[in-house]
């Protein structure tokens, strides 16, 4: 079984923790995946930076900018990690946008992630249909998890359709926003939360966008399976450098 | 009421959509080039869009209104005008089709007339906008006055500064203008923030996007509403030559609107030459350049396939052109599959060729263009017409807005 699914089916609440692959500093890609696994977060997003990320606000943008600036590359990611399955256990999803993968080719791209030992893909601008007509074959010849993200725009028939598409987990986007955004959980999320909790959707949802500290944990995670947190950790990076990644998952998840 | 033939010219026209060839298919693809390639957080919107867009623009109600500010808000139809001197001076038969007397100056507020009828019937109360030379951006703060909504527009920083003006044009129409910090602080950057406004804003905000690109529908749906251009050329060349096709249509490319609306009627008639001049900055070679076709690969960018300037890891690289308008990475899928497949001829015009071309329309013809305007002219230093070719090129813009880039450039 895929180890993302493993982790899915394990018990509690999982934490997952989204990075920009090539920030603070071009090496720090390891050190980051192998300190995030031993303060005991579940599962990690690898942020493959690109230099137009339309979902993102400023600081994930200002991570990407940087990263590219350090020298960060499909290429160099790859070879960062191709040891990485030595000492890290933890399912491995590499998060970007399309344009860099359809120029590395894609199944190329996939092959490389399989090698490695990577488990999931999450490509945002890859739309359903075009990944359902072109890429599906080869994302499944190659052992990968494609997660769909759903809003709290999306139609329920669409959930539906995303649901039956999806082989993992869905990543559930909080609010209609780009990531990173300031405003805490209210009344809209709530309602959004209960009702995909009352789809009783075949695969488990796992919140993102918005999660920064263990308060919006909590409320993101009542009824989901797990939730990811991406701005706030990297804005910890930047602040404090990579020698204090424990400080920040204990205030998530003391 | 419209009459019988005019249903049949429009049931004619909305089928365009299925037919693929030149036009986009129903996915929105011109070739393999086109798409949406959007996250799901505008899914909803584009969505709604496409499944609405020809029903609306197709509507007795929306043609009537649409065509009745065209005539009387717009100042439509545009005038061709031949062009006595130029052609002397180039030994053959030159039209100009005169956006540049559109009201706002540009052929951009044909565009954003549909869309903010579109967007009224969408029932949108907010509307966004992107802008590069400010043209696009004055058209859309103009007609967010005319039907009382409010506007942002998104404008680079760098344009903001090298387009005054226009800047000062959308606030005394009531516009908000954000400037864009990120990237190159050009048109890319301005679109790449109007789509995470509409990312944070997916209910009451319509996007009225200044050019052929974007997600599907949007190329589709602003080619129709430019192709008004070609629509009059038609019949006012037959008017005058007794004959409604040119030898050659030309136009400059930025996203490649107009060029979209010039080209739309032509586009099945082989007989036509159609003619593309892009941006080549300081030169196609130089590094500083926007000649996306010469220097890009297929790839993604704002929701699209088509051709894009990239590097090797797919990372879109800066583009560089004098002219804000044309200063953009990409172009939009018409135009890709309109080099692929080889139906049309590029080309592309440096800095001092479009000013120096520019400069020469003022003094031949005592029309100052856009500077977007002047790439489109300097077609003559690259390409030989014969004496008896009827050449009609796209007048896009007036140069109102690029005095002080002309000031500088020529010491005026
Ligand atoms: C006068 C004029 N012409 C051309 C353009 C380029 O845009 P497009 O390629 O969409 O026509 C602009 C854009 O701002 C413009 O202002």
């Amino acid at each position: 079984m895929n180890r993302i699914n493993q982790k899915l089916n394990s018990e509690g609440k999982l934490l997952s923790i989204y990075f920009t692959a090539g920030y603070p500093a071009l090496n720090d890609t390891v050190k980051i995946i192998q300190d995030l696994e031993k303060n005991g977060v579940d599962m990690i997003e690898i942020g493959l930076p690109f230099s137009d990320p339309l979902a993102d606000g400023p600081t994930i943008q200002e991570s990407s900018t940087a990263a590219l600036k350090n020298g960060m590359t499909s290429e160099e990611l790859f070879n960062q990690l191709k040891d990485i399955r030595k000492t890290v256990r933890i399912p491995l999803i590499v998060m970007g946008y399309f344009n860099p993968m359809l120029q590395y080719g894609v199944e190329a791209f996939c092959k490389r992630c399989n090698d490695i030992g990577i488990d999931g893909i999450i490509m945002p601008d890859l739309p359903l249909d075009v990944y359902q007509a072109e890429y599906e074959s080869i994302f499944k010849k190659y052992g990968l998890i494609n997660v769909f993200l759903i809003t709290p725009q999306t139609s329920n028939e669409r959930i539906r359709q995303i649901d039956a598409a999806s082989d993992g987990f869905i990543y559930m986007v909080s609010s209609a926003s780009v990531t990173g955004s300031k405003s805490g959980f209210g009344n809209e999320q709530g309602r959004y939360f209960e009702r995909i909790a009352g789809m009783e959707l075949d695969n488990p949802q796992i919140v993102g966008f918005g999660i920064k500290d263990s308060e919006t944990f909590q409320a993101a995670t009542k009824d989901t399976k797990g939730a990811i947190i991406g701005s706030a950790f990297i804005k910890h990076l930047t602040k404090h450098g990579v020698e204090e990644i424990p400080s920040f998952i204990t205030t998530i998840r003391p | 009421m419209l009459g019988g033939k005019e249903i049949r010219k429009m049931e004619k026209e909305k089928r365009k959509n299925q037919m693929g060839g030149f036009h986009a298919d129903e996915k929105g693809y011109y070739g393999e080039f086109g798409g949406a390639f959007i996250p799901e957080m505008l899914y909803p919107n584009v969505e709604e869009l496409r499944q609405h867009y020809l029903e609306i623009m197709y509507e007795d109600s929306f043609q009537k209104e649409f065509n009745q500010l065209l005539k009387d808000y717009v100042g439509r139809p545009s005038p061709l005008y031949f062009a006595n001197r130029l052609s002397e001076k180039y030994n053959t038969r030159v039209y100009l089709k005169r956006e540049d007397l559109n009201h706002t100056g540009a052929h951009k507020i044909n565009n954003t007339i549909g869309q903010i009828l579109v967007a009224k019937k969408l029932g949108k109360t907010r509307i966004i906008a992107e802008t590069g030379a400010g043209q696009h951006g004055v058209a859309t703060a103009t007609v967010c006055a005319l039907m009382g909504l409010k506007c942002i527009v998104y404008m680079g920083e760098k344009d903001i500064a090298r387009q005054a003006p226009n800047v000062a044009r959308m606030k005394m129409l009531g516009a908000e203008v954000r400037p864009a910090l990120s990237g190159s602080k050009t048109l890319k950057d301005a679109t790449n923030e109007a789509i995470r406004d509409w990312i944070n804003n997916p209910v009451d905000t319509h996007y009225i996007i200044g050019s052929a690109i974007g997600p599907h529908p949007y190329p589709d749906m602003v080619t129709r509403f430019q192709s008004v251009i070609s629509e009059e050329i038609k019949w006012q060349l037959k008017e005058k030559e007794g004959r409604e096709n040119p030898d050659y249509i030309v136009a400059c490319i930025g996203g490649g609107s107009n060029a979209a609306g010039t080209y739309h009627h032509f586009l099945d008639e082989p007989e036509v030459g159609i003619i593309a001049v892009e941006a080549a900055g300081k030169g196609v070679n130089t590094g500083e350049s926007a000649a996306t076709s010469a220097l890009g690969k297929v790839g993604i960018i704002h929701g699209c396939k088509t051709m894009l300037m990239q590097t090797v890891d797919g990372q879109i690289t800066e583009p560089y052109s004098i002219s804000a308008g044309l200063d953009y990475p990409g172009v939009g899928p018409m135009h890709s599959h309109l080099y692929k497949s080889g139906r049309a001829e590029f080309y592309s015009a440096t800095d001092d060729e479009a000013m120096t071309a520019g400069l020469e329309l003022s003094q031949l013809e005592g029309i100052i263009p856009a500077i977007e305007t002047g790439h489109a002219f300097a077609i003559f230093s690259h390409k030989k017409f014969k004496p008896d070719d009827i050449v009609v090129i796209s007048l896009s813009g007036r140069g109102d807005k690029d005095l002080q880039t002309y000031i500088d450039y020529f010491k005026l």
